[in-house]
């Protein structure tokens, strides 16, 4: 039986890499991820988790020692934000390159320069290309189940995983959390199934130089391209989906709590007119919703999980129909609009019933976005007025 | 220490014919005898985006008997460090872990990640195999190119500055086991290999490995030219176990007695000192002269 903590989301993700039985752990401390290195490495030293802890001196480290600690069978964490995540950006490459079911916990904070250390996505979704499955959670306790969940999958299909959590919003606030126990995540994630072939006599080439047509091996067989190999992960992170939704559904049966797969709806039954977001964020609509209906607008709020694989069919079976749906989101694809709804405007794009869109880049750098402040930008949208700009930023 | 002939040397060959390295190629004949020396079945090489990464062929073909896990340029001293905690905590035991790394990879993109596995004791060999500049990417300058060398990115000028002192540099850790070597010197070459393979934590071998294409120099010459850069100290051959140096093979022949070829017998044979100055001569031979005299001076105080 699992018992209620208070806890902070940092503490969830160190928790969950605990429960998950990792065996290397490389991290380099950055804030607002900090806490996340320092609990695990407490748990290490303390002897309640038995693994590899290797103080690193760079990010870009840290995820290289991780990537070659998964490729000698090891199941491996690490955690990262902001410009840490930016170092490690190669190797995010290099990691979903070579195939390896690394899970890392990415809490979300703004770029520098400027500095600033509050929170936006900036970080993790200017990296949404790097061949990584992305999940955005809304709460403490979905960043504890996304991990465990986040192993399940990535092991399956040998992609690794980023789970995303808004800083100090998450990362640093306590609430209450249901820690599962050791017996229930044992039954649910299996211990890593060893494909390293590091057995003293199996000799590989690990992640080698290769064309980008296919060639014939010493038996004659043909062997796939670097094309192939890039297509092939296109196509199994396209049909990661099943297997999200799968985990979820497993996940459900042992543990009560279910996330949804790719998007999660709040009223939106009836909905005419939606919010769409990420993360804590579109928790936060959720009032902005309740808001809404209080004064007679039927509104509702699409959630944005899983960005990575895009949910394409989920977001058009909610979106299709409604009269409205106005964007709020983190992060800006410079020169062109917020990625989120420029991904989502694309799905809609073979969609017959089209409603009206608005999107709205809020809250950089940590700037307080308030559900009122978010109620009446829909409420704009509503009205008919479709804007696609910046949320209480101030010309100044 | 044990000094080997070629009657000790194994007879196992893990490096096939095949390889894509260039003829002629320093790192192909060190490679060729540190595999030697190493466990066969038990040694995993680290590689950097670098000249080892062509020798070993294009997928899905490799000439080399051995695991080798190739990784992004900067990452050669992390990914050890991964392999080895991965073993560990997965079990497996009495691997080597070797990584391998041009001078590129060791004296300037990789030096923060080899300072960061040296100074957490990873328990690996790292080996620079220095052919003093970026020879895969067409002979561009790096930290360890000789003054008055040509390079690509230093085409009119030649190279104004000194090379790094990267052994001093990684000497600073405090490792147990330092070596340099020479493919020149195939035994020892192959004894501190063989040796270094024991020894608990981190160690160090950087091997002058002469290039051809990227020195100028006839491919006939290659053991040649590596005997001229021990026996004019340009590459002096030396070892510091537990902290206590002392010269080797044909440098210790030298400290004892003989004497030093100049170096305007090493540069006169290569194609990349052609525009090397009169000023720039005699600087490269002063600083070669103090670095050696530095040396001796580190033996016989060792060794009595």
């Amino acid at each position: 039986m699992g018992r209620i903590e208070i806890i902070t989301a940092n503490t969830a993700a160190a928790l969950a890499a605990k429960l998950c039985r990792v065996q290397v752990i490389s991290a380099y401390p950055i804030t607002p991820q900090t806490p996340v290195t320092e609990e695990l490495a407490e748990m290490v030293e303390n002897g309640s988790l038995k693994a590899e802890y290797i103080t690193v001196e760079s990010e870009h480290s840290a995820l290289a020692s991780v990537v070659a600690a998964s490729q000698v069978g090891a199941r491996v964490f690490t955690a990262t934000s902001a410009n840490g995540l930016l170092y490690m950006h190669e190797m995010l490459h290099w990691a979903a390159g070579s195939r390896v079911p690394i899970v890392m916990a990415c809490v979300n904070r703004g770029v520098g320069a400027p500095w600033t250390i509050l929170n936006d996505q900036q970080d993790t979704v200017s990296q949404r290309d790097t061949g990584w499955i992305q999940i955005y959670c809304r709460n403490s306790q979905e960043v504890l189940d996304s991990v465990i969940q986040a192993y399940r999958v990535a092991e399956r299909i040998q992609i690794p995983i980023m789970v995303c959590y808004d800083g100090f919003i998450l990362s640093h606030t306590s609430t209450p959390v249901d820690v599962p126990s050791q017996e229930e995540v044992d039954g649910f994630l299996p211990p890593l199934e060893d494909r390293s072939g590091m057995d003293g006599h199996t000799l590989m080439n690990v992640n080698p130089l290769i064309l980008s047509d296919p060639r014939p091996d010493p038996e004659g067989r043909l062997m796939p391209g670097y094309m192939e190999f890039r297509y092939r992960l296109q196509q199994d992170i396209l049909e990661s989906v099943n297997e999200i939704k799968s985990a979820d559904e497993e996940f459900s049966a042992i543990f009560g709590r279910s996330w949804g797969a790719s998007v999660w709806t709040y009223r939106m039954d009836d909905a005419e007119h939606a919010m769409v977001s990420m993360g804590s964020l579109a928790s936060e609509c959720t009032l902005a919703a309740d808001q809404l209906r209080n004064e007679g607008v039927k509104a509702g709020v699409v959630g944005v999980r899983v960005y990575r694989p895009f949910p394409r069919v989920e977001m058009v079976e909610s979106l299709a129909g409604l009269k409205t749906v106005t964007f709020f989101e983190k992060d800006v694809s410079y020169g062109y609009q917020g990625a989120l709804a420029m991904d989502a405007k694309a799905a809609m794009y073979d969609s017959e019933h089209r409603p009206l869109i608005s999107s709205y880049i809020v809250g950089l750098g940590g700037r307080d976005v308030r559900p009122d402040q978010l109620a009446q930008a829909t409420l704009k949208c509503v009205g008919g007025e479709t804007k696609h700009c910046w949320l209480d930023v101030r010309d100044l | 220490m044990p000094t080997s002939s070629i009657r000790q040397l194994p007879k196992t060959e893990m490096i096939l014919p095949g390889t894509r390295s260039c003829a002629g190629c320093g790192l192909m004949l060190t490679y060729r005898h540190a595999l030697k020396a190493l466990d066969e079945g038990k040694t995993i090489v680290a590689v950097p985006a670098s000249c080892m990464t062509v020798l070993h062929g294009v997928y899905p073909i490799t000439p080399v008997k051995v695991v080798c896990i190739n990784n992004p340029f900067a990452a050669t001293g992390a990914s050890a460090t991964g392999i080895v905690a991965g073993l560990r905590a997965t079990g497996k035991t009495g691997y080597t872990v070797v990584a391998f790394a041009g001078d590129g990879g060791t004296y300037d993109i990789g030096i923060q990640a080899l300072s960061g596995a040296l100074e957490r004791g990873t328990d690996f060999i790292y080996v620079c195999y220095d052919n003093e500049g970026y020879m895969n990417t067409g002979t561009q300058r790096s930290s360890a190119s000789p003054v008055g060398a040509v390079t690509s990115t230093t085409p009119i000028l030649a190279k104004l500055q000194h090379k790094k002192d990267m052994v001093r540099i990684v000497e600073a850790h405090n490792l147990p086991y330092i070596a340099t070597a020479s493919p020149s010197f195939p035994f020892d070459l192959y004894d501190k290999f063989k040796f270094a393979k024991d020894v608990k934590g981190p160690r160090y071998i950087e091997v002058h490995a002469a290039c051809p294409p990227g020195w100028g120099f006839p491919n006939k010459d290659l053991v040649k030219m590596g005997k001229l850069a021990v026996e004019t100290g340009i590459h002096a051959l030396f070892e510091i176990s537990e902290g206590k140096f002392r010269l080797t093979s044909r440098s210790l022949a030298l400290a004892e007695k003989g004497r030093k070829k100049t170096v305007a017998d090493y540069v006169k044979g290569q194609t990349r000192f052609r525009k090397i100055s009169a000023e720039n001569l005699s600087r490269l031979q002063d600083f070669t002269d103090k670095r050696w005299n530095d040396l001796l001076e580190r033996h016989f105080k060792d060794n009595p």
